[in-house]
């Protein structure tokens, strides 16, 4: 199935994520103010902004390893608000950590081991794994300290993978990674889609991010500036919401109310 | 012949030291608790032997298992409950929780047991001879099998913790909780397990001591506990067989001073240990946490 078709056709179905008006702190600090967002079966939703715009804070929380102080967490219609990190992922949300958090005592294949432990049944298998990063299966009894940032990451990846999860969370992963790698691992992800995953990404790098994805929302200080289809925002008004320049917040504020109307319109 | 006999001795007490250091390292290890009340659990572990055989007067070497599994339970429950409010609160906070409990189960035994010193009767004759290798040089057999069960005990872990289901997450859990996490895996859970192998451990240790000669309530702190964090700091924190290694220099320089003068014997224990610690702080087998 093309990500397109989903992305449009998702709309009538129930969404897989459903994040109702989450507010986050971090001590004293307000880290995200009231976002929301759905993702529906099928699609890539990116969520972008600037370094401490709230994008990791917001993936987390998803995740589970924060809690929000108000909002609600839906997932596939449930209600895992208040639920452990890992009882989320053994419902089927996977998590590729910013900085990949490999686990650096255990070798390769262990690390896919690790993530395949409490996996949902489906198609992703650690042999599976070592078809789409062929260059695994030779190295797998190598510890993934010596490895590459390239390589961990897609270690990382292959460890979310085996879990078989429904909704896939990618935390920057082209943070510290040279552009070429970037491009590379961005180019497996038709191959994780056609599995039938969903993703739900956050990226520094908007142009990589607007390359995949079929829905985005941006973030700034915590707040949402921007939402909507990468085909029906303009790059200026990504600029505006990304830097937050020039009274952006009344502009992009309705802004994305155009694109939400138009987004049901059609 | 005596220094010989004394290298000997050293060796095989070291085994004993092995089995008092790799619970406290393993816990250690996984979840950075340094567990002031290990040498009181084994002593616990000694004194349900000893209540076992008294009570029920099943032969000791069936009162080993279900010590063993006893104190495997409770180191479950002391880590899901006890242990673990005391991690979610900070490391500092494990410190006086388990000094906490150690002054408690002191106390405890001293109520219930009084402070008379007391064995655990080896009924079998073969454990407790010995036999002589060439001219003075006795070895008493009690102290070859602890040597042995140290060297399973350590061989054992070791399998379990690179091969098994559990022994992986055990690892994962103490490289990145928060990762293992995200993988699913429930860390309290996983600590919990890695408690109940590490009091399993306890308990063989507490065992032996009161095999080898007898315990009291205070021994715990006294002796084990201390020896234990000699045989640890000695062979590298976080490795397991960097315990037998301690505990085996350990071992070897205490009887090396009780060679020079009888009086030596703790002395020349903590004078190596001291100069390990100045000299090569990460101890003796440098790895960094294997565990």
């Amino acid at each position: 199935m093309s990500t397109s078709a989903t992305g449009a056709s998702g709309q009538q179905r129930a969404p897989l994520l459903d994040v109702r008006n989450l507010i986050v702190h971090h001590g004293q600090l307000r880290a995200l103010s009231g976002i929301s967002l759905q993702v529906f079966p099928g699609e890539v939703y990116a969520i972008i902004g600037a370094n401490g715009a709230g994008k990791s804070t917001l993936l987390r929380t998803i995740a589970g390893l924060h809690y929000p102080t108000e909002g609600q967490i839906l997932y596939d219609g449930r209600d895992v608000t208040r639920m452990r990190p890992d009882k989320r992922a053994t419902a089927g949300m996977a998590m590729v950590p910013e900085g990949r958090r490999l686990f650096p005592s255990l070798t390769l294949e262990e690390n896919l081991k690790v993530g395949a432990t409490f996996a949902r049944s489906g198609p992703w298998t650690i042999e599976r794994v070592y078809d789409l990063f062929p260059w695994m299966k030779e190295r797998r009894g190598q510890k993934t300290a010596q490895m590459s940032g390239g390589e961990q990451q897609s270690v990382a990846i292959g460890r979310a993978l085996v879990a078989n999860p429904r909704v896939l969370l990618l935390d920057e992963l082209s943070l510290g990674l040279a552009p070429v790698i970037v491009q590379r691992i961005y180019g497996m992800l038709p191959q994780i889609l056609s599995s039938g995953v969903t993703v739900l990404l956050v990226e520094q790098d908007v142009s990589q991010a607007l390359r995949v994805a079929t829905h985005l929302q941006c973030l700034l200080e915590g707040h949402s500036t921007l939402e909507g289809r990468p085909a029906d925002v303009t790059a200026e008004q990504v600029e505006a919401a990304y830097f937050g320049m020039g009274g952006h917040h009344a502009a992009t504020a309705s802004a994305a109310e155009n694109i939400a109307a138009e987004g049901s319109e059609a | 012949m005596s220094w010989v006999n004394a290298i000997i001795q050293g060796i095989l007490t070291g085994g004993l030291y092995a089995l008092f250091a790799c619970g406290l390292s393993l816990l250690f290890g996984v979840m950075r608790v340094v567990n002031l009340a290990h040498g009181d659990l084994a002593t616990v572990a000694a004194y349900i032997g000893i209540g076992i055989i008294a009570i029920t007067h099943v032969p000791f070497l069936w009162s080993v298992p279900i010590v063993v599994a006893i104190m495997a339970v409770l180191g479950y429950v002391l880590q899901r409950s006890l242990i673990q409010a005391a991690i979610s609160r900070g490391e500092l906070t494990t410190l006086i929780v388990t000094f906490g409990l150690s002054i408690v189960i002191e106390n405890g035994l001293l109520q219930f047991f009084t402070a008379n010193n007391r064995g655990i009767g080896v009924g079998s004759s073969l454990i407790s001879s010995s036999f002589s290798i060439g001219s003075g040089l006795q070895i008493a057999w009690l102290d070859v099998a602890i040597f042995g069960l140290a060297v399973v005990v350590l061989l054992g872990l070791q399998y379990f913790l690179s091969a098994s289901k559990y022994g992986r997450l055990i690892r994962a859990v103490a490289d990145d909780r928060e990762a293992a996490q995200l993988s699913g895996a429930n860390y309290q859970h996983v600590f919990g397990i890695c408690a109940a192998l590490a009091f399993a451990t306890v308990a063989l240790a507490g065992i032996s001591y009161g095999m080898t000669t007898v315990v009291s309530p205070t021994t715990g702190t006294d002796t084990i506990l201390l020896f234990a964090f000699a045989a640890v700091v000695i062979g590298g924190l976080g490795s397991l067989w960097g315990t037998l290694v301690g505990g085996i220099v350990l071992g070897v320089s205490q009887q090396i001073g009780a060679q020079i003068n009888i009086s030596y014997e703790l002395l020349a224990g903590y004078i190596v240990f001291l100069v390990v610690l100045v000299i090569r702080p990460q101890g003796l087998t440098a790895r960094r946490s294997q565990t």
